[in-house]
């Protein structure tokens, strides 16, 4: 692959960087991405990816753009209110840069097209906003061996790191059980700070970058925790748990479960 | 001896929307014992009816999960700053 005048011009700040250049610049157009949630942290993860001219990104949601999405759901604008989230993305993404193929997934991921969905992809981003997926994502992204960016978000704090399988902590490594529904409030009920969203996702969006190039350091066996009015960036580490239910020495899980019956939310 | 203790967001209402409190032990369970002292009802919520720590809280002293220490016998001392980090979903509603 060659890189044309255009994209010549059009990526010449970043390929002016050390670590990139233009075979980095090659590498980001032959990746592939999936982003789960074109919500809060999709929005800015799927518009910097795209503006830094990673080849294919795919975006899973079942929604539509609602009005209350857009005080931080940046990808959609007032104009797609009513369209589906997937569409309304690709179209933004495809304005800034027509390199990008975006491929719209409008589903609600289950245990059944997981698995389907992911192995066209070589790194995945959770920006879902609900336990079960979290933990769907986590054990299908363990079992298909696929690198998975981790992103959460509430009021003024966010959280991101990123699981390598096989050689770093997992989302169950962390927290091994979800938290009874009700006990952890949702963005609905306690609010969100936009930028909260922002930042979280772009971290996560740097984190696909890093790995793509192969440069730097992943947020790996490390929980990266920000909180906006303090303006503070704190880590904590995640060690690698032996006892994992789905990483561990003797796993437990090693197929993927009933997720909503794992999270009690059947019917909420 | 006081230790400085993080308050995660959906605790804070326990804690007079305080993000940081103070509060003393010599290990962790002392420091939660004191911190239901101080703030009734919060112990409850960070631990379960046998008393163990609930499996979506994670406690840390300074940077390090004391799951992977000697869970609430870790030992704190002072200048130690404590963390209680729950798990959140966040991002987006419909996937």
């Amino acid at each position: 692959m060659q890189l044309n005048e255009n994209q010549i011009e059009r990526y010449s700040r970043q390929i002016l960087l050390p670590n990139i250049g233009g075979k980095g610049q090659e590498r980001l157009l032959n990746a592939k991405v999936l982003i789960i949630g074109a919500g809060g942290l999709g929005s800015p993860c799927a518009l910097y990816l795209g503006a830094a001219g990673v080849g294919t990104i795919g975006i899973v949601d079942s929604d539509s753009v609602e009005l209350n999405n857009l005080q931080r759901q940046i990808l959609h604008s007032s104009s797609t209110i009513g369209e589906s989230k997937v569409k309304s993305g690709q179209e933004r993404i495809q304005s800034i840069n027509p390199d990008v193929k975006v491929v719209p997934h409008q589903l609600r991921l289950t245990s059944d097209n997981i698995m389907e969905l992911i192995k066209d992809y070589e790194i995945v981003v959770d920006g879902s906003d609900n336990f079960p997926t979290r933990y769907l994502v986590n054990d299908a992204c363990i079992f298909s061996q696929k690198p998975l960016v981790h992103g959460g978000i509430l009021r003024y704090d966010g959280q991101s790191f990123t699981i390598l399988p096989g050689e770093s902590a997992c989302f169950r490594c962390l927290f091994p059980e979800p938290p009874p529904p009700g006990s952890v409030p949702s963005c609905q009920q306690a609010g969100i700070l936009g930028v909260v969203a922002g930042i979280i996702g772009t971290i996560q969006a740097n984190e696909v970058l890093k790995y793509i190039l192969q440069t730097g350091e992943l947020l790996k066996n490390r929980l990266l925790i920000f909180n906006a009015l303090k303006a503070s960036f704190r880590s904590v580490s995640i060690p690698h748990n032996s006892h994992c239910p789905v990483c561990g020495d003797k796993p437990e899980i090693t197929s993927l479960i009933d997720y909503e019956l794992f999270c009690n939310t059947r019917g909420n | 001896m006081q230790i400085i203790v993080h308050i995660p967001t959906p605790l804070q209402k326990l804690t007079k929307n305080k993000e940081e409190v103070k509060a003393t032990g010599t290990n962790i369970r002392e420091l939660l014992s004191d911190l239901e002292k101080r703030y009734p009802g919060i112990r409850s919520r960070i631990c379960d009816e046998e008393g163990n720590i609930r499996k979506f809280i994670n406690v840390y002293v300074n940077d390090e999960d004391i799951r992977f220490h000697q869970e609430e016998e870790t030992p704190i001392q002072p200048g130690d700053k404590v963390s209680i980090i729950p798990s959140i979903a966040g991002g987006n509603h419909a996937t």
